[in-house]
């Protein structure tokens, strides 16, 4: 893995004796896109709260580029986008994003060029003197990205990105993700849309009641969790089948699911078919989603109610 | 530039550039200008008198009315109760004052006096005046002295000379003044605090509710986004405060030039508070002998220098004080503002208790529940001045002043400090209902 540009050590975090974060480690590599998965009051939240220094550790460190995260000076390195989205409703947009950036640490100057570059980029030139409470939740959403990543930050926390997002705009800010981390910069971000992160991520973090349930790639994670699931589509209908080195899960006409038994190999099974002189058009090994393994390891949990409840919403 | 600075500026600008702003700033003072020229209007102009029967049937009077006075004017009938009765519905006369044929000065039969309406309180005392002083001096004849005697007795001035302790020459004109600028000056404060703090809670809210407090706490630290809240607003109030003084000397300067014959009583005008009673007086008594001059040198032994150095001291010391507290009532509030209501209320108790000791001080600036008033900081912003008013070291010494200023600067460093820790739970805390005691815990707790 290439360098970590964040490393959690041990943190542990409590609200008045509930404890928020227990004991997360992980490391985020530089240049990476990588997921924080949890399902709500998994104490996500509260982990890139304390990544951003709005919130300090009880116990544990953050290194950030090596050293010890100083929230003083490395929170202009941090862009920052809460799952809440908050803008001054009554601010002009364009006095907006210059105090954000500035805030930021950028210089009035160096903030005017980023932000022409950005409103140019994502087609805002007009919203200049708007305000806020004029824009549709889809506009404002953007205009949120635009401020979050306005200042180059080498690290960019991004809580459920796409939410209010039509499909065109999903995509467009779905590219500008892409086109970060191409630059370099670290995207860290949080949801509970699987398949985004599937689509996006490089690397992904599961936690649900303040503790690390899973962590590792996305193809990792799959392999981790495979259960030995293959798909085979034969030409001809399927004849019956009996084989001691798989079962059969699913059957349809010509089409097949299968599971191998425990020392068996995926070469296996095309033998068993190669031999029985039947055709294969597909064949392909069946990996859980990462929903799938989601709700496996979070069901049954007390989180698990309102998990659900908020992904039916 | 410094994130504090930046966000300080951000709240200057955008309360300076509505337009409400403008309109208050130029409003009130225009106001206060109506309200006084009102004041004064009908000062002069009025023209309700009070009209009094006199039914003298004892011939106290001896036959005579009273000269009119002031508002007080008497008609000599010769009519019973009945009639004058029947007379005051009728509305004839404002009231009647009927003295029985057996009424004798040194006798018990008593005289009758009855308005048609209740009486105001000064009405009845000028009249109570003036009927005792004609009996006075019935009482001094019939003790065979002449007219004459009685009237040297009576001499006005009394040669009295009032000095305080400093030497300074004390008249009536200065304690009326002093009780007018301290009222003034505590009672400004006393709105200031209220303004400016509910307008720093307000934008609180307004960042907690609009979810930016998190974006913003992402890039400083929430103390600093509190002070630089707090300095910005401040800031406006102080621009304010300066456009006022500016506008209520250039209303003053030009009002005398457009109504000459009021220009001479506007010059006191703007100092007497409400309930100014005293200094009214002495503006009065000081027009009847003629005495503008002496009126203006009284004007000038007020040390206006130490007053408004004051003034600025505890408006920013009691600002800073109270918007720390205003600030982490506003972070823990959520949507609903009457939760605001049931948190402000201990904020609000020692701004009005400071209120009814200043209205005390003002009259007795050494009395010791002024001097606990103006050295505890909670109350001192809007005591202190009462006492400063009268000077020092009339009203308040060098070294109570001095004590009174170190106490709120620290004061103001632990508010700001509890405020801070609050603030920054609460700023990111939503949809729980907030107590004083669970603040409290998040005040002292270790981070």
């Amino acid at each position: 893995m290439t360098k970590a540009l964040l490393e959690l050590q041990h943190l542990k975090k409590q609200y008045s004796g509930q404890k928020a974060v227990d004991d997360i480690s992980f490391s985020v590599g530089e240049g990476s896109i990588f997921g924080l998965l949890g399902p709500n009051g998994a104490g996500k939240t509260t982990l890139l709260r304390m990544i951003t220094g709005i919130i300090y550790p009880d116990e544990g460190q953050i290194l950030f580029d090596g050293k010890k995260f100083d929230p003083l000076t490395d929170v202009n390195l941090i862009g920052y986008m809460p799952e809440e989205r908050g803008l001054y409703k009554k601010m002009k947009i364009g006095e907006q994003v210059l105090y954000l950036a500035q805030l930021k640490g950028l210089s009035r100057q160096d903030a005017m060029q980023k932000i022409k570059y950005w409103f140019e980029k994502l087609d805002m030139q007009t919203w200049w003197n708007k305000k806020v409470e004029d824009l549709s939740k889809g506009m404002s959403q953007k205009l949120q990205f635009v401020v979050t990543v306005l200042h180059e930050p080498k690290l960019i926390i991004l809580d459920e990105p796409f939410s209010g997002l039509d499909p065109l705009n999903a995509n467009l800010i779905k590219d500008e993700i892409f086109g970060l981390a191409k630059k370099g910069s670290t995207i860290v971000f949080s949801t509970h849309r699987m398949e985004q992160v599937e689509e996006i991520c490089d690397h992904i973090v599961l936690v649900n009641l303040g503790a690390k349930m899973l962590d590792g790639s996305v193809q990792d994670v799959k392999q981790q969790f495979k259960e030995n699931k293959y798909y085979i589509r034969l030409s001809e209908p399927v004849q019956p089948i009996s084989s001691n080195v798989f079962s059969v899960v699913d059957q349809k006409e010509r089409e097949l699911t299968v599971r191998i038994q425990p020392g068996g190999a995926s070469n296996d099974i095309l033998s068993h078919f190669i031999s029985q002189r039947q055709n294969i058009e597909a064949f392909h090994e069946i990996l859980p989603s990462l929903n799938e393994i989601f709700i496996r390891l979070v069901e049954g949990t007390h989180a698990a109610a309102r998990a659900f409840q908020n992904n039916a919403s | 530039m410094n994130k504090t600075l930046l966000v300080a500026r951000r709240e200057f600008l955008t309360r300076v550039q509505k337009k409400t702003f403008l309109l208050t700033t130029i409003g009130v003072p225009l106001l206060i200008a109506v309200f006084y020229a009102a004041l004064i209007f009908f000062q002069f102009k009025s023209t309700d008198t009070y009209v009094i029967a006199l039914s003298d049937e004892a011939n106290v009077f001896g036959g005579k009315v009273p000269e009119k006075k002031d508002d007080l004017e008497f008609k000599l009938v010769k009519a019973d109760t009945a009639t004058l009765r029947k007379q005051l519905d009728d509305k004839t006369y404002d009231a009647y004052l009927y003295i029985p044929a057996s009424f004798s000065l040194n006798g018990n039969d008593s005289m009758e006096f009855r308005s048609a309406k209740a009486m105001g309180f000064m009405t009845r005392d000028k009249v109570e005046d003036l009927i005792s002083s004609v009996l006075e001096e019935k009482r001094w004849l019939q003790m065979n002295l002449t007219k004459a005697a009685i009237d040297s007795i009576r001499k006005k001035d009394e040669p009295i000379r009032f000095t305080s302790a400093a030497g300074k020459k004390e008249t009536g004109a200065k304690a009326g003044i002093s009780y007018g600028v301290g009222m003034l000056s505590g009672f400004l404060i006393y709105i200031i605090l209220f303004v400016y703090g509910t307008m720093v809670m307000r934008g609180v809210m307004e960042e907690k509710v609009s979810r930016i407090a998190e974006v913003i706490v992402s890039s400083v630290k929430p103390f600093q986004l509190m002070m630089g809240k707090i300095t910005g607003i401040g800031a406006v109030g102080l621009v304010q405060f300066l456009i006022w003084i500016l506008l209520i000397f250039g209303i003053q300067m030009a009002l005398p030039l457009i109504f000459p014959e009021i220009g001479a009583s506007l010059q006191s005008a703007p100092n007497m508070g409400p309930g100014a009673g005293q200094a009214t007086q002495a503006v009065e008594d000081m027009k009847n002998s003629g005495a503008l001059n002496g009126f203006m040198s009284d004007l000038q032994t007020i040390n206006f220098g130490l007053i408004i150095g004051c003034f600025l001291f505890y408006f920013l010391g009691g600002y800073l004080v109270y918007s720390a507290l205003f600030a982490a009532v506003g972070s823990a509030v959520n949507e609903d503002p009457q939760d605001a209501q049931s948190l402000l209320f201990p904020i609000m108790m020692p701004i009005i208790f400071a209120f009814v000791i200043m209205t005390n001080a003002v009259n007795d600036p050494n009395s010791s529940m002024a001097v606990f008033g103006s050295l505890f900081p909670f109350t001192s912003p809007i005591v202190m001045m009462a006492r400063v008013a009268h000077g020092i070291p009339d009203g308040v010494t060098v070294v109570q002043l001095l004590i009174s200023m170190a106490l709120l600067i620290l004061t103001f460093l632990g508010t700001t400090w509890v405020a801070g820790k609050i603030y920054r739970t609460g700023i990111l805390l939503y949809g729980k209902k907030v107590t004083w005691k669970e603040m409290i815990k998040w005040a002292f707790r270790s981070n």
